[in-house]
C-alpha cells in the first residue's frame, strides 16, 4: 500500500477534480489536500523504506511473470518526495494566481501521477505507458494556452516525443523478444547472460536513445526551450522540474541497475554526449535575455551533469548522480517560480526590460542569491555537494577533461545568474512605474520561501540524504565497483 | 440535420434502448464470458451518438446523466475504489475479491463502461455539433 499510495492520490485528485470542473473553488479544495497527502504519502513511503529497504508490490497479486510490479528502493522514494513537495509547491504558488481554466488542475495532477508511477515502475511497458501518460498531460498543458505560439509549442513538443516514444517502444519491443522479460528483476537476471541476447546492447542502445531524446540530451535538445517558455510559471516549474528529471532518473536505473553489462563504448559515448549537452546548454542560457529561456537552457546543461554522472558507471557515481538528481529538481523548480514572482513584480520578462528589484523587494533578492548559488554549486548548498560528489568521481577515475569541463560549465552558470542579478536586480528598472513588489501574492511566497528553506537544510546537512541515497546505490554496478578501467 | 430519413428518426428511439440494454447486457455477461466493460461502453457509445446524429446532440446528452468528460473521470474513480477494496483485506492494490455472483470486479467493469462511454462520446459530440453548424 505504501509503495501504490503515492500514485494513486495524485490520480485520484485528478479524477476529482476532472469531475469538480463546473466548481472551481472546490477544485482548488481538491488541490489542495491532494498535496498535502501526497506529500504524506511520500513521507510514509520514505519511512517504509528506511525501516524495511526495498518495498514492491505486484499489482492484484498475480504471480511472477504476469503480475505489473510496482517497487520502491531509497533511490526511487527520495525521487518521489522530491515530486510530491514540487507538486505541492506548484499548488501553493498558483492557488493566488487565479488558474480559472477547469482543465489545467486535472491534467497537473495527471503529470504528477505519471512522473511518480515512472520513478515506480519496475517493468519496461508499465514504463512506457506512463512516459506516454505523462507526453499527454504535457501536451494538453502546452495546448491549453491557446493562441497561436502554444499550439506552435505543442506541435515542436508533440512531433519529438512522439519519435522518442515511437523509437522506446521499438526497443522493449525488441528487448522483451530477445528476452522474453519485462520485468527489471527477470531483465537484469537475463542480461547477465549474454548467450540468451548476444544482440541485447544494441536494444539497450536503442532504449538509451529514446530516453536522451526525453532527457533533453544533445543534440536533440533543441525541442526543450522552443516548447517550455509558452507555459505559466508554475507548470513551467512543474515540467521543468520533473519531466527531464524522470527520464534521467530511468536512464541510471535501467543501465547501473538492470542492464549493467552495457558495453563501456556506449557508456563512453555518453559521457561525450554528456559534455556537449553541458556546454551547449550553458552557453545558450548565456545567449538569451528572457528569464524563461534561460533557465530553460540551464535545465538542458543540468542534464549535462546527470549524464556524466551516468557514464562514470560506479556505484558512488549513480549516489552522486541521485543526490544531484534530487537538488535539481528542487533548485531548478524553485529558480522558476522565483522568475515568476519577478515577472510579476517588475512587469516582463526581458531582462533588459525589468530591473531595481533589489531595493524593490531584499526578499526576494535574498530567495533569488541563495538558489542561483545553489544551481551554480557554491559551497554549502547543495549543488556543492551535487557537483562535489561527481567530480570527485570523475577525478578518481582519471577523467580530467570531463572534470574539467564540468567546472568551467559551472563558472559559465554563474555568469547567466550574475546577468540575471544585474540585469534583474541590480540596475534601476527602465520605466519604474511599472516595478509593483507588492503584485506578489502569500502564495508564491510561502512556496518559494518554504523550498528554499529546505534546500538551504539539505546544503547545511547533506549527510543524512547522502547516507540514504548510498544505500540505494550500492547495488548499483556490482561488476565496477572499484571504478572503471 | 433536419432532413433525414422518417424511418430512422421514428426508429431512433427504440433503437437508443434496444443498443442500451444491449450494452448492459454485455457489460454484465463478460462477468463469466465474452464481453465487458470496455465493449460495452463501445455499444452506449453506438447507442449515444445514434440518437446524437438523429436528433441532435442536446438530446443525446440529456441521456447522460453527466458531462462526458465527468462520466468518464467518475468511471476511473469507480474503477480504482475498486480496487482499493482488497488492500482493506491485506492484499495488494487491484487483487479482486469475490462474494458468491458479485465481486469487486464488476465495480471495476462498469468503472471501464462509464470511462468509455464517457470519453468516446466526448469525442463524437463536439464533431457532430460542428457538422450541424458549418461556419
Amino acid at each position: 500500500m505504501q509503495v501504490v499510495l503515492p500514485l494513486l492520490i495524485p490520480l485520484l485528485t485528478a479524477l476529482l477534480a476532472a469531475l469538480a470542473m463546473p466548481r472551481p473553488r472546490l477544485q482548488r479544495g481538491l488541490g489542495q489536500l491532494g498535496g498535502v497527502a501526497l506529500v504524506l504519502s511520500a513521507l510514509w513511503l520514505l519511512q517504509g523504506v528506511m525501516a524495511q529497504g526495498r518495498l514492491s508490490v505486484i499489482l492484484g497479486g498475480w504471480p511472477a511473470p504476469f503480475g505489473i510490479e510496482l517497487a520502491a528502493d531509497p533511490l526511487s522514494a527520495v525521487l518521489v518526495m522530491a515530486a510530491a513537495l514540487l507538486a505541492l509547491a506548484v499548488r501553493v504558488y498558483s492557488d493566488d494566481h487565479g488558474s480559472s481554466e477547469p482543465t489545467r488542475l486535472p491534467l497537473e495532477q495527471g503529470v504528477v501521477a505519471a512522473a511518480i508511477a515512472i520513478t515506480l515502475a519496475a517493468d519496461l511497458f508499465n514504463l512506457y505507458v506512463w512516459f506516454e501518460l505523462m507526453l499527454m498531460g504535457v501536451l494538453g498543458l502546452l495546448a491549453l494556452g491557446g493562441g497561436q505560439r502554444a499550439a506552435e509549442a505543442t506541435l515542436k513538443y508533440f512531433a519529438l516525443s512522439l519519435l522518442g516514444t515511437l523509437l522506446m517502444l521499438a526497443a522493449i519491443g525488441l528487448i522483451y523478444g530477445a528476452t522474453g522479460h519485462l520485468n527489471f528483476t527477470a531483465l537484469s537476471q537475463a542480461a547477465r547472460d549474454p548467450a540468451i541476447a548476444p544482440a541485447l546492447p544494441l536494444y539497450v542502445g536503442l532504449l538509451l536513445a529514446a530516453l536522451l531524446l526525453k532527457a533533453g540530451a544533445f543534440p536533440l535538445f533543441a525541442w526543450l526551450p522552443a516548447s517550455y517558455h509558452t507555459l505559466p510559471l508554475p507548470l513551467l516549474a512543474l515540467i521543468g522540474g520533473l519531466l527531464t528529471k524522470v527520464a534521467a532518473y530511468v536512464l541510471l536505473r535501467l543501465l547501473g541497475d538492470v542492464f549493467v553489462l552495457t558495453p563501456a563504448a556506449l557508456l563512453e559515448g555518453l559521457g561525450w554526449l554528456a559534455l556537449a549537452t553541458m556546454i551547449s546548454g550553458v552557453l545558450g542560457a548565456a545567449y538569451h535575455w528572457d528569464l524563461r529561456r534561460i533557465l530553460a537552457f540551464h535545465i538542458v546543461s543540468q542534464i549535462g551533469y546527470l549524464l556524466l554522472g551516468i557514464a562514470l558507471a560506479t556505484s558512488a557515481a549513480a549516489s552522486a548522480t541521485a543526490f544531484f538528481l534530487l537538488h535539481n529538481i528542487l533548485v531548478k523548480a524553485n529558480l522558476f517560480l522565483i522568475i515568476g514572482l519577478m515577472i510579476l513584480a517588475a512587469g516582463h520578462h526581458d531582462l533588459r526590460r525589468i530591473g531595481g528589484l533589489y531595493p524593490g523587494s531584499v526578499l526576494l533578492a535574498l530567495l533569488f542569491f541563495v538558489n542561483a548559488f545553489a544551481l551554480v554549486g557554491v559551497p554549502p548548498t547543495t549543488g556543492f555537494w551535487g557537483k562535489f560528489l561527481i567530480l570527485r568521481e570523475a577525478f578518481e577515475q582519471g577523467r580530467y577533461l570531463w572534470g574539467g569541463v564540468a567546472l568551467g560549465v559551472g563558472l559559465l552558470t554563474l555568469y547567466s545568474m550574475s546577468k540575471i542579478w544585474l540585469e534583474g536586480f541590480w540596475k534601476a528598472h527602465p520605466d519604474p512605474e511599472r516595478l509593483n513588489t507588492a503584485a506578489i501574492p502569500l502564495g508564491g511566497w510561502l512556496a518559494v520561501s518554504g523550498l528554499t528553506l529546505l534546500i538551504v537544510l539539505i546544503g547545511l546537512y547533506p549527510e543524512p540524504a547522502i547516507r540514504f541515497i548510498d544505500a540505494g546505490s550500492a547495488g548499483f554496478w556490482p561488476a565496477s565497483s572499484g571504478g572503471r578501467p | 440535420m433536419n432532413e433525414r430519413l422518417p424511418l430512422l428518426t421514428n426508429a431512433a428511439g427504440p433503437l437508443y434502448w434496444l443498443l442500451f440494454l444491449a450494452s448492459l447486457w454485455v457489460l454484465f455477461r463478460g462477468h463469466n464470458a465474452p464481453g465487458g466493460g470496455f465493449i460495452g461502453g463501445l455499444l452506449a457509445v453506438a447507442a449515444s451518438s445514434l440518437l446524437a446524429t438523429v436528433r441532435g446532440v442536446a438530446a443525446a446528452r440529456r441521456r447522460q446523466w453527466l458531462a462526458p468528460v465527468r462520466l468518464a473521470a467518475a468511471g476511473v474513480v469507480l474503477a480504482l475504489l475498486s480496487g482499493l477494496v482488497a488492500p482493506l483485506a491485506g492484499q495488494p492494490f487491484l487483487t479482486h475479491i469475490w462474494w458468491g455472483g458479485l465481486s469487486t470486479v464488476l465495480a471495476f467493469d462498469l468503472g471501464v463502461f462509464l470511462a468509455v462511454w464517457g470519453a468516446l462520446t466526448g469525442y463524437i459530440y463536439p464533431l457532430l455539433e460542428e457538422e450541424a453548424s458549418p461556419s
